[in-house]
């Protein structure tokens, strides 16, 4: 599996986010959650305006062997939904960490004791292998 | 793929491969307080001997009848040929097996059910079946509150021509989710949805009407469907698949057609056995095929290019997706299923129309016998399918009674729906002219 992007911060169940300079939180699955799922069928977004609870489910991506939710990794409301994925969800498995977006929310708070480093996040992947 | 149970060698060697001693051991994480030991109302295994005796007296008992009964589930012929062929070894199960991709005849079958069903309701995607046309409403009500997001009141609309039975199903399931059903008003001469009194600004998430209707009106389909999709509502569609035949399919109600049609599909090759097993269905625009509920059979080619059949959508059911299901109920009732396939498939499209003429002469030529009878006339003006309601100048049980010593059921008791002395009645194309003129005989003397 290719490196982690430096730039993001993680969660426990393999969501990233990155801190745009709008003050902004993009998220996505990450590269081992697409590779576990397989190749994505269909995205379910949340709507525009939907308020949103650190943790709490936001999105549902499936594949042909599995539906598994997509959690906020902060609390907010939704700016944007990646709309593309409607017709070609592949995308989250081609590019996880670009094309592959799925949500881009306004945070209400950021609290960053609860995500991950791509060093701590590295080390989890490394703990599933063993 | 046959249905064979399990050796005790078959059964050793999983036990062992998992490394339990028995098979008490699998149901070792339930608490023993919390187990019934004894069944003290069921009783002793029978022999085959036994039991086949028991349920032919128990049968016996239902006698005969000469059945002039509808009100949601029809006696219609069912050609020989259709269960002898469900019943053969590799169909003669009530559920798709696992490892579904094993039994490609199955799941073929089914395919060839979705492909009948998308036809008949003129909709794009049929599930693979759901439970029975009850649940099949509250189900699609629940599908359209996900399918309908933008519109948050959990209000569902029902024409009054649905099933009341339906509405207190749909109730039980969906109104613990938060689900609310409302019914709208009635016009008292036609029985249908009284237009110039609709309700305005509910922002319902849905409009549920059935054609026919189940007092046996035909509703006016079209322009309910506009005024759901005008008020921002799904439309859902209940539909009697045999009435389908004859009449504009719910996919082609209105300007746009309606989102969601569902119904009980029991009329195609299910006998009325006592109300059950039977077996819903369901069908819904492309646009809200994620939505729905149940399992869905696609065609495919395998890795040797070779067309197959899998299972898709199943990664919404509960066996993968637990509480997040789609559904909790998304019983696929294969056997019933496979028997309505193959009805369709030897009756054809011509046949099932030949069907549903046949009823509806028949059902006009009892009406207007009973309608000749004083004390007897139409309860609701207009045109009708197969089943018609009837007013009476008396109460209706004990002329019921009175049929039913010379062994037949004179239709449905209506008195409580309607609020007046009321009676449903019904002649598929299982009544000879004989037949119908033998009720219409028994309803003058009883009435006398």
């Amino acid at each position: 599996m290719s490196e982690l992007p430096g730039d993001l911060l993680y969660t426990n169940d393999h969501e990233w986010l990155r801190r745009e300079s709008d003050g902004s939180v993009t998220v996505g699955i990450t590269e081992h959650a697409a590779n576990a799922l397989g190749d994505l069928v269909y995205v379910e977004l949340p709507e525009v305006g939907q308020d949103v609870d650190a943790g709490g489910e936001m999105a549902v991506v499936e594949s042909v062997k599995a539906a598994s939710d997509v959690y906020a990794p902060v609390a907010g409301t939704v700016r944007a939904v990646n709309d593309e994925l409607a017709d070609d969800p592949e995308k989250i498995n081609a590019d996880p960490y670009g094309d592959g977006w799925i949500v881009c929310i306004d945070p209400s708070e950021f609290d960053e004791g609860e995500l991950m480093t791509p060093d701590a996040y590295q080390e989890l992947l490394d703990d599933l292998d063993d | 793929m046959p249905f064979i149970p399990h050796t005790e060698k078959d059964t050793r060697e999983m036990l062992d491969a998992i490394g339990a001693e028995s098979i008490e051991d699998l149901f070792d994480e339930i608490p023993q307080e919390l187990r019934i030991e004894h069944l003290d109302a069921i009783p002793e295994a029978l022999g085959e001997m036994e039991i086949s005796r028991l349920m032919r007296e128990r049968a016996a008992r239902d006698g005969t009848p000469l059945c002039f009964i509808g009100a949601g589930a029809y006696e219609h012929h069912i050609p020989t040929a259709v269960w002898d062929i469900a019943t053969r070894g590799e169909y003669y199960s009530a559920y798709t097996p696992y490892q579904a991709e094993a039994s490609q005849g199955t799941l073929q079958t089914i395919y060839e059910y979705q492909t009948m069903i998308t036809e008949l309701t003129g909709l794009d995607v049929s599930n693979a079946s759901l439970y029975d046309g009850a649940s099949g409403l509250a189900e699609a009500a629940l599908m359209a509150v996900r399918a309908n997001r933008k519109v948050k009141t959990n209000l569902i609309l029902l024409a009054p021509g649905v099933n009341p039975v339906y509405e207190k199903v749909a109730r039980a399931i969906a109104g613990g989710q938060g689900l609310r059903f409302e019914w709208l008003p009635q016009d008292a001469a036609t029985g249908n949805v009284a237009f110039d009194k609709l309700p305005e600004g509910l922002n319902p998430v849905a409009v549920v009407m059935q054609q026919p209707t189940f007092p046996g009106t035909l509703e006016d389909v079209d322009r309910l469907t506009d005024w759901a999709h005008a008020e921002g509502a799904l439309a859902i569609g209940i539909a009697n698949p045999t009435s389908l035949a004859l009449m504009k399919a719910p996919g082609h109600w209105g300007g746009e057609g309606v989102d969601i049609a569902c119904g009980e599909g029991q009329p195609f090759g299910v006998p009325l056995s006592s109300g059950g097993p039977y077996f819903g269905f369901m069908t819904c625009r492309q646009q809200h095929v994620r939505q729905m509920p149940g399992r869905i059979v696609g065609r495919t080619t395998d890795l040797e290019g070779k067309p197959g059949f899998a299972l898709t959508l199943q990664a919404r059911e509960q066996h993968i997706r637990r509480t997040k299901a789609t559904s909790n109920i998304c019983t696929n009732q294969g056997l019933m299923v496979t028997a309505a396939t193959i009805y369709m498939s030897l009756l054809g499209f011509e046949g099932i129309a030949r069907v549903a003429k046949s009823s509806h002469a028949n059902t006009a030529r009892l009406v207007e016998g009973l309608c000749a009878i004083d004390g007897i006339e139409r309860l609701y003006e207009g045109p009708f399918f197969h089943e018609v309601a009837l007013k009476f100048d008396r109460p209706v049980a004990p002329v019921l009674a009175r049929l039913a010593e010379s062994n037949i059921l004179g239709g449905f008791d209506l008195t409580e729906y309607a609020g007046t002395d009321a009676l449903l009645v019904c002649a598929t194309e299982t009544k000879t002219a004989a037949d119908i003129d033998k009720c219409v005989a028994a309803f003058r003397e009883a009435m006398a």
